[in-house]
């Protein structure tokens, strides 16, 4: 007689050449091209920064808490960290957004963390910064000078503070209508405050471009309330000075000589074509639409990394031996078939974890190896099932039948209670680019999520495949009765 | 057969044995916080000569720098770990450059955390609202799936219970550890934690589904017996299942390194707490809840032994 559960066998086999196939190590990957599809991926094991070493930092907007922040200024931060992560040449380096004012950057196997920190930070904000209280020699004298701004310092979120007269640059009654505040970790020596008019989250489709004359020219193009902006502000302004600021250094500062109203502009001048790409590029990745500062930093030295590596790994195949042997000694025959669908499952995980591709760290790995004990659990809850139905007298396959469905709304009920956990800790880990509670949290879910299937279908399987060869219904003793 | 549900007060006092130590442990000396939720740097380098300077002196020069209230821990391996106030990493280049001229040595980076101030405030009460979240989605899971049992939302509460029980037992330990092998509390203890909460509440569900069962089975048997008959046969299947996580846990704590011992440890320690309390506590605490038996905990009853 077959049982109508073999016609997966088939289907299981398939699998576990599959997983064989994406496990191999340095394995050829798949890269397939029929028609339009094509297919170029190479299967590796991406290792987290405690296992290579490296650098880890969470960037946070530097603004004040209060401060409600844009999305799309945060995502397009975060691609802008990321183009210059890039440029570093790290290979493997990721730039997450974490949480809703967070971006977390980790450079696996970067050892310089000042240095890439520095590259990552370097080009910030860009500010388009009113200079027009001040004569144009005065406004031109500041270029390449560090200036301070009102920007990121709203009258809700920014204590009031007395005003230091400017005696330097201005008169103290120049400037009636603008904020003149100062922020609390300035030194005494007074300082003015210019006015942000537009940040550079406002600017697109910066390009050199030539003039009909042949000079060099950058020209720019403003989205729709940046445009409205500038309209405005350069039509009010003729003749006079816009400065345009990256990290609160002015780098060029262009005469407004037409107003700007359809929202392009250039800005000319003694351009190199060496020079004009230097702004467009200042332009185009600096203009970081929130200020960020490090929040946190990691750096893991490359062999404390190997060390816990080559150790988890031990441990995770001791660990996977010492509970194949418990489970053969205990339950005998359904015990080794166990076994059987327990090297199933690790194929089966390791495969996932290249696939997704999970990144693994130090507790991920302990996620994994605690997973493993886990996945034992519902072939546990099977097996002692199958036994009590054995002991009543049942026949071997409707025991194995009852065992199976008897056994099930506990392993049901009781994985989905640890998948609401690993839930939350993986958004708790998300928050705060927690990446290790990240990667311990994904492989337990993994593992639990595996785990069902391989003990339940697999091992089911199996069990029916030794049964249909081989009669065993006068050895009760390999099912450990 | 065993009797386990008649000698649940001893097993609650069992408990008690375990909890109470480690909450006066917790009250007096508190738990160390590490740097994720405080804030400050934890700097762990390694002295190419293999000899450290005294802390003192370690502490003198970060005092210098403006670095007050460092802690120095040193190795006799060269190992020395300094943790002090946040700073960013040139900062500490400097003070290792610094360190290197003054101790004539060469320094190896090991590790280097820094946490601002602020976020480790916001780590703290996103960590406790994590917690509450996964006992309230817990609870109002198991009430769900034990919907057709009369009493649904006892099972969930005792399994609440029993998990607050494993929570105490994993906390109480902790700041009986922590005061005496200086472990800190950080993002893994937490995440050890709430794997703790899980690994809980899944093995009291397994007891609880078999009693789900066997009350359908022998409505006219005490609730009292069917709890502790559905214990007694969910017996073999808690201690194996504990077996052989307990197996590669202690797999990993023995061989996996020191980086991730005290988080394993802590795993093994909740783990085996959580077999015991839905054992011992989850179920028993359903019949106390039945028999209203906190009626009788403040009555004098001298001569009458409790059947």
């Amino acid at each position: 007689m077959k049982n109508k559960t073999n016609q997966l066998l088939p289907l299981i086999a398939i699998l576990i050449l599959l997983a064989i196939w994406i496990d191999f190590p340095n394995g050829p990957g798949l890269h397939l091209n029929i028609g339009s599809l094509k297919i170029d991926r190479s299967f590796d094991t991406h290792l987290g920064l405690d296992l290579v070493g490296g650098v880890q930092a969470l960037l946070e907007a530097d603004l004040p808490a209060s401060a409600v922040i844009d999305p799309g200024a945060m995502n397009s931060a975060r691609a802008i960290v990321e183009s210059r992560v890039n440029g570093l040449g790290v290979s493997e380096a990721s730039v997450q957004q974490a949480g809703d004012r967070r971006i977390l950057v980790e450079l696996p196997g970067e050892k310089d963390a000042q240095t890439a920190l520095e590259t990552i930070k370097k080009t910030g904000l860009l500010e388009f910064v009113d200079l027009t209280q001040l004569a144009t020699d005065e406004a031109l004298a500041l270029e390449n000078q560090t200036i301070q701004t009102d920007f990121g310092i709203s009258a809700s979120s920014a204590e009031p503070l007395s005003v230091t007269p400017s005696t330097e640059l201005v008169s103290p009654t120049a400037a009636p209508g603008t904020s003149q505040t100062l922020t609390p970790t300035l030194p005494a020596k007074p300082a003015q405050i210019f006015h942000t008019v537009m940040t550079g989250a406002d600017l697109k489709n910066i390009q050199v471009t030539t003039s009909q004359t042949g000079e060099y020219q950058v020209a720019f193009e403003l989205s729709g309330d940046g445009a409205k902006i500038f309209s405005d502000f350069t039509t009010q302004h003729v003749g006079k000075i816009l400065a345009i600021v990256l990290d609160k250094r002015i780098i060029s500062a262009p005469r407004i000589n037409t107003p700007i109203t359809d929202g392009r502009g250039v800005i000319t001048g003694n351009f190199t074509m060496q020079s004009a790409n230097d702004l467009a590029i200042q332009l185009r990745y600096g203009s970081l639409p929130v200020p960020l500062k490090v929040a946190t930093t990691q750096t893991v030295g490359p062999t404390l990394g190997q060390d816990s590596l080559r150790k988890s790994l031990v441990a995770g195949l001791i660990g996977l031996g010492a509970v194949g042997l418990f489970m053969g000694l205990y339950y005998r025959l359904p015990g080794i078939i166990a076994d059987l669908a327990l090297i199933v499952y690790s194929l089966f995980t390791l495969a996932f974890f290249k696939l997704i591709p999970v990144t693994l760290t130090l507790p991920g790995i302990a996620g994994f190896v605690l997973s493993i004990g886990m996945a034992v659990d519902a072939n546990i809850l099977i097996f002692e099932r199958l036994k009590e139905e054995l002991r009543a007298g049942r026949n071997l396959r409707p025991a194995i039948d009852l065992g199976w469905s008897r056994a099930w709304p506990s392993i049901r009920d009781s994985n989905l209670s640890t998948l609401i956990t690993c839930f939350i800790l993986f958004w708790f880990g998300s928050i705060f680019g927690a990446s290790i509670v990240k990667g311990f949290s994904l492989t337990l879910a993994l593992g639990v999520i595996i785990s069902m299937f391989t003990a339940i279908v697999v091992t089911r399987n199996f069990l029916h495949l030794v049964l249909d060869n081989i009669k065993l219904n006068e050895r009760p003793q390999w099912f450990g009765l | 057969m065993f009797q386990i549900v008649n000698k649940r007060y001893i097993f609650f006092g069992l408990s008690l044995v375990v909890i109470i130590p480690g909450m006066i442990a917790l009250l007096v000396w508190g738990l160390s916080l590490a740097i994720d939720f405080t804030g400050g740097s934890l700097l762990d380098v390694r002295f190419q000569s293999g000899r450290t300077p005294a802390p003192s002196q370690i502490i003198a020069l970060y005092t210098e720098y403006g670095y007050k209230d460092s802690l120095v821990e040193t190795s006799n391996d060269g190992q020395a770990i300094i943790r002090s106030k946040d700073m960013d990493t040139s900062t500490m280049n400097m003070l290792v450059s610094e360190i290197q001229t003054r101790f004539g040595d060469q320094l190896v980076v090991q590790r280097f955390d820094s946490v601002g101030p602020a976020i480790g405030k916001e780590v703290t009460s996103r960590a406790a609202g994590a917690v509450a979240l996964a006992a309230t989605g817990i609870l109002v899971y198991i009430t769900y799936a034990f919907r057709g049992v009369p009493h649904a939302f006892r099972f969930g509460a005792a399994a609440i219970i029993a998990m607050l029980h494993d929570v105490a037992v994993v906390v109480g330990v902790e700041a009986i550890l922590g005061h005496f092998l200086g472990w800190e509390v950080d993002a893994l203890f937490l995440t050890a934690l709430l794997t703790v909460i899980g690994f809980s509440v899944h093995d009291t569900i397994v007891v609880f589904d078999r009693i789900r069962e066997n009350s359908s089975i022998y409505r006219r048997v005490p609730f009292e017996e069917i709890v502790n008959h559905s214990i007694v046969q969910t017996l073999d299947r808690s201690i194996n299942t504990q077996l052989t996580v307990m197996l590669t846990l202690s797999a990993l704590a023995l061989f996996g390194g020191l980086t991730i011992r005290h988080f394993v440890v802590t795993l093994l320690i909740g783990v085996f707490s959580g077999t015991y309390s839905s054992i011992f506590n989850a179920s028993p605490i359903l019949v106390v809840w039945e028999n209203r038996e906190w009626r009788n905990w403040f009555r004098r009853k001298p001569q009458q032994a409790r059947a």
